[in-house]
């Protein structure tokens, strides 16, 4: 299985990952060997293609916001990012340290999950970021391949998908001191808004009772079935 | 859910009044009902996956698993479609106005019937479950043919993460054993002053709060019987209101309408198992009444998020591959193996309306049983119930595990049934109630594969002298006379690791 991106999962409204070509895991080699070993290190390398490939990464200040992976058995996971040093020379910096994806490296807990990585969550600025390097690391020897899939990186700039919340729930107030009524009424326009917003909310909730079960099985009153289909 | 504010009370001011609202949840019980809905909930349904997860790893993470559970269902479904061919009858039709009419008549006593069913076999069985288990396999695992490392000495050879003694006894703290237990500290040498007492109290006091939450923690300890029905309703928030009543009704009216095959494999199950049970054979009409009903509940359909497994599909007659006339079948796309009954034969001692046994058991279904017959990495699914139990077996009875499977009968395959069964059909009535108030309590089904684990311990002597599969399935046959508690204490918390 090799770390392509192939077809990748919905990304969400509003959001495109980089285009990127990653080479298959190369998995470690020691030097001098004539078997082909299984050392239990990969390395996925990604360049981002400059100029013509798209606009999206010309225009790409060479932020990353969020790297989104499928994992495939891979236990530990070292991330470093090529960024401009000192001097003009481009250097590479560790940005993530073994980051367990599989608690117990021998079964299957997070084999097959999917992760995100924040740029909160990174050791040094995701920045100028020209190359990204994974380290794949499974120590366990029962097996047989180990990689991540379906890599995608998100530049900064574009809104992270957020859930449809209804509008009255991102407008919750905190509980208000009750008001005080000594010598002064209060205000009716204030009163008169938070009214409005509970009406609105009754009139939500009744709108969305049409949609409970009713239970129907079968089509028109029909439900004559013969065999059952295997696709 | 209606609220009925009276707005027209003069205490009720316009400025107040999301405070007031606020109060009024509190004193009437709506806010413990809203408290224990969105509990239940957190409990049925797993956390949010990963947003770029798609839908089907929600049901299951691992690919090779939901390829195998797709397999096993394309078996079920020839076999089903094959039973068909052969006895010459449709998967479903309507039935005549006079047959609605017989059938309503005899409603409560569908027992009487003795349609000809021998012609009709059950579609599967545990034993064949389990041989589809035993061949499962993870492709990027290194399954060599020489014994190694590697492969597992039971029968599953799948490599899910399962607990050992230490992680179990933190989990099962309350089973402790210097913590009172229903089922141990109530019997007739012990005093109840001791601890039955006052379980009882505290027992009351929970049912007096409504508060599914303190249920649940308190049935740990076991439920006196005589609050044992209101406790697991409390649990399973499930509180048969009118509109309850009226949907079963429904569900009813469905059946009296539309004749399923699914029917007569039910009644042969029911026929086969449980009407045979010493304990059972009473409740025979109310499992037809429960299991048919079951069949047509279209809300089922929900846990299928969740759950691995994936409804049947079906068209209607003639129309074949349009998607305007494709339904499920059967409606609530649980199609019943044989010793299914056995899932609602124990509810009967504790509920007798119909409507009410009718919503604990469908309860129960989509939060527990459905996992006990389908391929998927869960912890408390049948894949990791019976790799917990032969992992246990080997770590603490190792000798015992060695002799078994030198003589052909490997564990697995003597306690396989009695898992998949939650044990029911094998316990005495009261000890099986004493093991499901702990499924409820933990929320869990791994205490199952302890008990196992614990009876093959209780009888390792007997099972050590034995030379044959078939000699050690008869030092096994018969649980009834055991009492759980006791058991799963001492293996927990009082044998030598």
């Amino acid at each position: 299985m090799s770390g392509a991106a192939g077809p990748g999962p919905p990304v969400g409204p509003g959001r495109s990952p980089l285009p990127c070509a990653p080479r298959p895991a190369a998995a470690l080699q020691l030097s001098g060997g004539t078997e082909p070993t299984r050392p239990g290190v990969a390395v996925i390398d990604l360049r981002f293609p400059r100029g013509a490939a798209a606009d999206v990464s010309a225009a790409w200040g060479g932020t990353v916001q969020e790297i989104v992976f499928k994992n495939f058995y891979t236990a530990f996971l070292s991330v470093r990012v090529q960024r401009p040093g000192p001097g003009g020379s481009r250097r590479w910096v560790t940005c993530l340290r073994d980051m367990c994806l599989m608690p117990c490296p021998h079964t299957e807990q997070g084999a097959q999950d999917y992760f995100s990585l924040h740029r909160n969550q990174m050791l040094c600025d995701m920045d100028q970021v020209t190359a990204v390097r994974f380290i794949l690391r499974q120590p366990s020897p029962v097996w047989l391949q180990f990689t991540i899939e379906e890599l995608q990186i998100f530049p900064t700039g574009q809104k992270s998908p957020q859930t449809d919340l209804p509008s009255w729930l991102s407008q919750l107030t905190p509980p208000e001191q009750p008001a005080s009524l000594h010598g002064e009424l209060p205000d009716p326009e204030k009163v008169s808004t938070e009214v409005q917003q509970m009406w609105v909310l009754t009139e939500v909730i009744r709108t969305r009772q049409a949609a409970a079960r009713i239970g129907r099985f079968d089509v028109d009153g029909c439900y004559d079935v013969n065999l059952l289909s295997y696709t | 859910m209606k609220i009925d504010v009276s707005l027209h009370k003069p205490e009720i001011k316009l400025e107040s009044l999301k405070e007031d609202i606020k109060d009024f949840l509190k004193t009437s019980g709506w806010e413990k009902k809203l408290q224990n809905a969105v509990y239940s909930q957190l409990n049925v349904f797993p956390s949010p996956c990963h947003p770029a997860a798609p839908p089907e790893h929600m049901k299951e993470p691992l690919a090779y698993m939901r390829k195998a559970q797709g397999s096993w269902e394309k078996r079920i479904l020839k076999s089903l479609n094959s039973m068909c061919t052969e006895l010459g009858v449709p998967l479903a039709q309507k039935r005549s106005a006079s047959e609605q009419k017989e059938l309503l008549n005899k409603w409560n006593e569908m027992g009487t019937d003795e349609p000809d069913l021998s012609l009709f076999r059950p579609v599967y069985a545990p034993k064949d479950f389990l041989e589809v288990l035993m061949n499962l396999r993870n492709p990027n695992y290194e399954n060599g043919d020489q014994p190694s490392f590697r492969n597992h000495l039971g029968l599953i050879q799948v490599p899910l993460k399962v607990k050992d003694i230490p992680e179990l006894k933190e989990d099962f703290t309350e089973l402790g054993l210097n913590i009172g237990q229903l089922g141990i500290d109530d019997s007739a040498q012990v005093p109840p002053e001791f601890f039955e007492n006052e379980h009882v109290r505290v027992g009351q006091k929970v049912l007096a709060e409504q508060d599914s939450a303190a249920a649940q923690q308190y049935v740990r300890q076991g439920c006196p019987t005589a609050l044992r029905a209101d406790l697991w309703a409390l649990i399973l928030n499930i509180s048969n209101q009118p509109e309850d009543i009226l949907y079963y009704e429904q569900l009813k009216s469905n059946v009296i309408q539309h004749d399923l095959l699914v029917d007569s494999l039910i009644y042969k199950d029911v026929k086969l198992t449980a009407s045979n049970d010493d304990y059972y054979f009473v409740f025979e009409d109310y499992l037809y009444q429960v299991l048919l009903c079951f069949s047509r509940d279209t809300s089922v359909l929900e846990h299928f998020t969740y759950s691995s497994a994936t409804p049947p599909k079906s068209y209607i007659r003639g129309k074949l591959g349009m998607e305007e006339y494709a339904v499920f079948y059967p409606p609530n796309g649980v199609i019943p193996f044989h010793g299914f009954s056995m899932y609602v034969a124990p509810l009967c001692f504790l509920y007798h309306e119909p409507s009410k046994l009718y919503q604990i058991f469908r309860e129960m279904y989509v939060r527990f049983f459905f996992r006990l017959h389908s391929i998927s990495s869960h912890p408390s699914g049948i894949v990791s119930l019976c790799l917990l139990f032969e992992t246990l077996l080997q770590t603490h009875l190792p000798q015992l595990f060695y002799h078994l499977r030198e003589i052909g009968a490997q564990p697995l395959r003597i306690s396989f049934k009695w898992m998949v069964r939650a044990f029911s059909g094998y316990l005495a009535t009261d000890q099986l109630l004493l093991l499901w108030d702990r499924i409820l309590g933990y929320n869990s089904l791994e205490i199952l594969a302890v008990l196992a684990a614990a009876v093959f311990a209780f009888r390792a002597v007997n099972l050590m002298e034995v030379t044959s599969l078939a000699a050690a399935e008869a030092v096994l046959a018969d649980l009834s006379t055991l009492k759980v508690m006791p058991l799963l204490q001492i293996f927990l918390f009082a044998t030598v690791t």
